[in-house]
């Protein structure tokens, strides 16, 4: 169509002064599976959508440690999101080596969106197929950060990406203004709430999520599934009130461009 | 000391000890720091506790050895990233070989003993010289004090049956606070003699349950 002159390159401007590879690197992260992030002034939450290609199969690592206060939870093309991981635990290890204190979240993410950028500049590369959730706890508390392919990045309270995240962040947009004072249990506990939003219908378990988390005099480590179940039990016991309304109101997010497969319950063969 | 005015290295004196147990390892060091006749402090440890079931104690030239022990911990990130677990401690004995042969040609100052528990849980211990050659054996001391102690750990600690030839570093059959109490008296052998040790030692404890510490007084002249 109109959008192809432009598009072969990521060195090619188009006439309305858009990069359209870039761009398109962006629908890559729509087309992963869900991935949401929240946090309070001293905690942050990261949790993932754990599909697999098949029943045979395993699912992809969605979340990465960086170092014992950051993490990272990934959406797109996982290679590209694991060899991201491998830079940004490389970074946090050379400042502690060379400063002997933790590398602070607003530093990490700035190294990571000029890693980003490079790869918007340069005719011989592509822009990197993955957002990054980065959360971390330093001097400053705790923080949530979104790393787009376009090297740009953001700070949020909470936010979600990857497919059918719409539901989520609708589910988020609700509650996000009371974060900063929930304790630990009630971030958790949104955090599978807003997975839920994403899993449209389907029963969540401790199997098909993965739930991590940073804070104060905690470092960052995946919870184990065990106690996700408890989490998810407890919260199936209580009235389902904002589930309900979100389901209804939020449509299928529109990932059902010229790329997406149309499929909702097959993961993106880019995912893969 | 140094007569040269490129001399790049000092010792800071100092003697480490390790003992390797059947479910136990003990490791110890003094914590004076001295440099020519000087003491610069009594209050330095020599010890570095690198994984779960790993502690590293090493004597020589303090700037070496703080850089040493910081590669070894950062190595050892790397590796729990990649791996999602510790390092053993016969990985982290060839990790740290390699890591001092790397530097053949400008030597850490450091003499090492590396201490832990194997992958089947029994005591470890492994012996460095500065460039990485190293063996596993049942007990070993470096540093200055070491051939003051040496003589006496291995009266103590050598296989007694004669039948057994050649002689081997067996993992000795002492219970932990007898090789605890063995470390306590040759520190305090030592100290009488050797300039460079004294003031006080750490002894450092890996068995089952964890890492435990435990300090003693020794003659501060």
């Amino acid at each position: 169509m109109f959008r192809n002159q432009y598009d072969t390159d990521v060195t090619t401007w188009s006439p309305a002064g858009r990069l359209f590879q870039v761009e398109y690197a962006m629908e890559a992260v729509k087309q992963g599976s869900a991935a949401v992030g929240l946090r309070s002034k001293t905690h942050a939450v990261l949790g993932a959508v754990n599909k697999a290609a098949s029943d045979l199969a395993s699912h992809q690592r969605k979340l990465f440690r960086a170092d014992q206060h950051v993490g990272v939870a990934i959406a797109g093309l996982t290679a590209d999101g694991r060899v991201l991981s491998r830079f940004l635990r490389n970074e946090c290890i050379n400042h502690s080596f060379v400063y002997e204190s933790p590398l602070p979240v607003s530093r990490l993410v700035v190294q990571l969106a000029d890693k980003a950028q490079v790869c918007t500049q340069r005719s011989w590369k592509r822009p990197f197929g993955v957002g990054l959730l980065v959360a971390g706890l330093d001097e400053t508390g705790a923080h949530l950060y979104y790393n787009c392919p376009s090297g740009n990045y953001f700070e949020y309270q909470a936010f979600a990406i990857g497919s059918r995240s719409q539901a989520a962040k609708t589910f988020l947009e609700r509650r996000f203004q009371e974060y900063d004072t929930y304790s630990r249990e009630d971030l958790i506990k949104d955090a599978l709430f807003a997975i839920k939003e994403t899993l449209q219908g389907e029963k969540l378990t401790a199997q098909l999520c993965t739930v991590a988390i940073v804070g104060e005099g905690e470092a960052f480590h995946i919870i184990d599934q065990q106690t996700i179940q408890e989490y998810i039990d407890a919260m199936e016991l209580s009235t389902g009130g904002p589930d309900e309304e979100a389901a209804a109101a939020a449509p299928p997010s529109a990932e059902t461009q010229e790329g997406g497969e149309g499929a909702s319950s097959e993961p993106a063969p880019m995912d893969i | 000391m140094a007569l040269r005015g490129d001399w790049m290295y000092e010792n800071n004196g100092g003697t480490c000890v390790a003992i390797a147990g059947i479910d136990y390892c003990v490791v110890a060091a003094d914590t004076r720091l001295s440099v020519g006749y000087n003491i610069l402090t009594r209050d330095h440890s020599k010890i570095c506790s690198l994984a779960d079931k790993v502690v590293l104690a090493s004597s020589g030239f303090q700037g070496d050895i703080r850089a040493l022990h910081k590669n070894l911990a950062a190595r050892h990130l790397l590796y729990q990233h990649q791996h999602n677990k510790q390092m053993s401690c016969p990985a982290m004995g060839q990790l740290l070989s390699n890591t001092l042969y790397y530097k053949r040609f400008f030597p850490y100052y450091a003499f090492n003993v590396l201490g832990g528990l194997d992958n089947e849980g029994k005591g470890c211990v492994f012996t460095y010289d500065a460039v990485g050659s190293y063996e596993r054996v049942g007990y070993s001391t470096q540093g200055s004090g070491s051939s003051l102690i040496m003589p006496v750990l291995d009266n103590q600690l050598k296989s007694p049956s004669p039948l057994l030839l050649p002689a081997r570093d067996a993992v000795t059959p002492l219970s932990e606070t007898e090789a605890v109490d063995l470390v306590k008296d040759v520190f305090a052998s030592a100290t009488e003699r050797d300039i460079y040790t004294g003031d006080k030692l750490e002894i450092v404890v890996i068995n089952a349950s964890g890492i435990k510490r435990e300090y003693l007084e020794l003659r501060k002249d």
